[in-house]
């Protein structure tokens, strides 16, 4: 994780997020996700509190969203903490950016499981389509991550891309997906093998076969 | 084979809804006030008599695990139910079939189990980057509670009981017990020392049990059909139903249900159209994600899928996440990529972890293309001997393990390497 960098602290990014407050309806959310936790356990929401946090900023610039240091003191306010607790949490999880993000966060999976299923072609898909690892596309559509195993690997290889997973890929699937998302268009999430349906043996399923076309209740057999 | 009948996850795939309706009418919260109002100590009796063992790789007796929470609390302290869902070693892809296609099932098991060890919530940790199943998992705790199924009088048995889910954000090391409480306490995830054990002082210094989601997700079916059904599979010591994982070079990756010590020629070829190119074509197995060690092909054929036969041929069940390599994989490569994984994922607390996963994963890349001396082999052996026991969780075990079970059946491939000094191409992952 040593190859994360925070995004330095500027008089131009607080003049961008230094008034950054909830939206109304994420006022009412942060509200809700403290009340899970005990009281005076409030810390607790830390996480949950900067994901709504990165996704309020995403959905202002149009990116996937980031994490502003300004940002991170709004949070770390309403939680009571000290800012550094804040800065720690948000540097040692990846999914929280630290730095600004392409529209599409690309992140194909390329541990073993996917390796070997082929996520050196999809990489390489990516990067016929100019989209280079740790960076972002020059017109800010897409950030290329290569990131660690995010347990779909029975449908391997995948790539997720902001909140849908896309499995079973080729690279031709890649670049067709790409596509789509430049152009606009939301492709079918999940598996993209013809004819399989979830985690499946592709083909159809060896077991619970009673389960395809109907809500069917084993309880009569036991 | 296991009868569908004798299958827990009957929605494995999800052609069906996953929603409370359809979870009730396939079986799921019937009745659960009766199962509870057997009492807090029949209930961990019966999932001790089970045989059931910890899903999460350990396998630890989940029934003893319940039993050594307080049963009054003394000072006034609640207990909690933590569950493991940060299902992130590679290869494992269970608790997401689980969570996105048989919620119930893990929320009506949450207040069984969190109701035998008295605790007063429990909280499902699920991994950040699992969004779309933590929407389902969400919306099928608010679907429980409007039904009065958890709660205040959790479905009429008199008992109150929360069910919350916090979503994490990518750090596998968050699976670890320790490291998971400290993140839900709102810190990074780094490992706790232990004593004091998570019983005693866990999840904001309470007494905590800490369970991995298939664990509490079968024990309503467990105590429906009783514990004599359950160890009816699998060897002594080994008993039950279980979700494997196949990834890798098979014909037809999947996650199926079956009885614990199936042989692992069984499982693949039944359910995953056999090696890829065949039987002659296996290489190695992992055959219990990423943190055991691999099997070469001989010895692999026969070996009973459980803790006790993947054991014999020095190995582990883990989580039984099964990643098969055929005769075209790059050993090293494929071991070296694991070598990665782990350097990415050490918390950085421990100085053998933090410094000694970087350099494993370096070595590991020169051998990879042969640039390297024989003698570092053994030097490599080593420094994985270092790390292995000498760090406060087990992420440095893990991360030694893999790279020795490497050296112990791969040593020729290595020397071979070295003395050719191949250097291929360099691949696009390695750039």
């Amino acid at each position: 994780m040593a190859d994360r960098h925070i995004e330095p602290d500027t008089p131009e990014l607080r003049a961008r997020w230094g008034a950054f407050a909830w939206s109304a309806e994420n006022a009412e959310k942060a509200k809700t996700i403290i009340a899970r936790y005990p009281a005076g356990r409030q810390r607790s929401a830390v996480m949950p509190l900067l994901d709504l946090a990165q996704r309020q900023v995403g959905a202002e610039e149009n990116t996937q969203g980031w994490l502003p240091i300004p940002v991170m003191e709004y949070v770390a306010k309403q939680l009571d903490m000290p800012i550094i607790r804040v800065v720690e949490v948000a540097t040692f999880y990846t999914m929280y950016n630290i730095a600004p993000i392409g529209r599409f966060h690309v992140q194909v999976c390329g541990t073993t499981p996917c390796m070997l299923r082929g996520s050196d072609d999809i990489l390489a898909a990516c990067k016929a389509r100019g989209l280079h690892k740790g960076h972002t596309t020059d017109d800010g559509v897409f950030t290329l991550t290569e990131v660690e195993c995010m347990g779909n690997c029975a449908s391997a290889p995948m790539v997720q891309i902001n909140d849908d997973n896309y499995e079973d890929l080729t690279a031709a699937d890649m670049t067709r997906i790409l596509d789509d998302l430049a152009a606009g268009k939301q492709p079918k999430t999940g598996t993209q093998a013809p004819g399989r349906h979830t985690v499946e043996p592709l083909g159809g399923p060896t077991t619970l076969t009673a389960m395809v076309d109907a809500n069917h209740d084993y309880r009569g057999e036991w | 084979m296991l009868a569908d009948k004798d299958r827990i996850f009957t929605n494995l795939y999800g052609y069906q809804p996953w929603n409370l309706k359809a979870a009730q009418a396939r079986g799921d919260w019937d009745n659960t006030k009766a199962l509870m109002e057997r009492g807090q100590d029949a209930i961990i009796e019966e999932i001790k008599a089970s045989g059931l063992r910890g899903r999460g790789g350990a396998g630890f007796p989940t029934g003893m695990k319940w039993s050594f929470m307080p049963k009054e609390s003394k000072d006034g302290r609640p207990s909690f139910l933590v569950i493991n869902a940060d299902e992130s070693e590679p290869g494992s892809c269970k608790d997401r079939e689980i969570i996105r296609h048989d919620p119930h099932k893990l929320i009506e098991g949450a207040l069984v189990a969190g109701f035998a060890m008295r605790a007063r919530a429990a909280y499902i940790y699920i991994r950040g980057e699992y969004i779309r199943e933590a929407e389902t998992l969400f919306a099928a705790v608010q679907e429980a509670y409007d039904a009065g199924l958890i709660g205040k009088n959790a479905s009429g048995s008199g008992y109150d009981f929360d069910v919350f889910v916090h979503r994490g954000a990518g750090a596998y090391i968050c699976g670890e017990e320790t490291a998971m409480i400290e993140s839900l306490e709102g810190k990074k995830g780094q490992p706790r020392l232990k004593p004091p054990f998570p019983a005693g002082a866990g999840l904001y210094g309470c007494p905590t049990t800490v369970n991995n989601v298939e664990s509490i997700a079968v024990a309503p079916t467990i105590l429906r059909r009783g514990a004599a059904w359950f160890s009816s599979f699998g060897r002594d010591n080994n008993k039950g139903t279980k979700l494997f994982q196949i990834s890798g070079h098979v014909e037809k990756p999947c996650v199926v249900e079956e009885a614990m010590s199936i042989p692992f020629s069984e499982l693949i070829e039944k359910h995953c159209g056999g090696i890829r190119g065949g039987r002659d074509n296996l290489l190695a197995v992992i055959p219990g994600g990423s943190s055991v060690p691999l099997v070469p092909a001989a010895e692999i054929w026969d070996a009973p899928m459980d803790f006790d036969g993947l054991r014999a041929v020095g190995s582990g069940l883990g989580t039984a996440a099964v990643i098969v390599m055929d005769k075209s994989t790059d050993i090293v490569r494929a071991i070296s990529r694991l070598s990665y994984f782990y350097k990415h994922e050490s918390c950085g607390q421990c100085t053998p972890c933090r410094e000694g996963t970087g350099w494993m994963w370096r070595v590991m890349e020169r051998l990879r293309t042969g640039d390297a001396a024989v003698e570092e082999i053994d030097m490599l052996q080593q420094v994985t001997k270092q790390v292995e026991g000498h760090t406060i969780c087990a992420l440095g075990d893990a991360a030694a393990w893999p790279i020795q079970g490497l050296i112990r059946h791969f040593r020729p491939e290595l020397e071979r390497r070295i003395e050719e000094n191949v250097r291929p191409e360099m691949s696009e992952a390695a750039e």
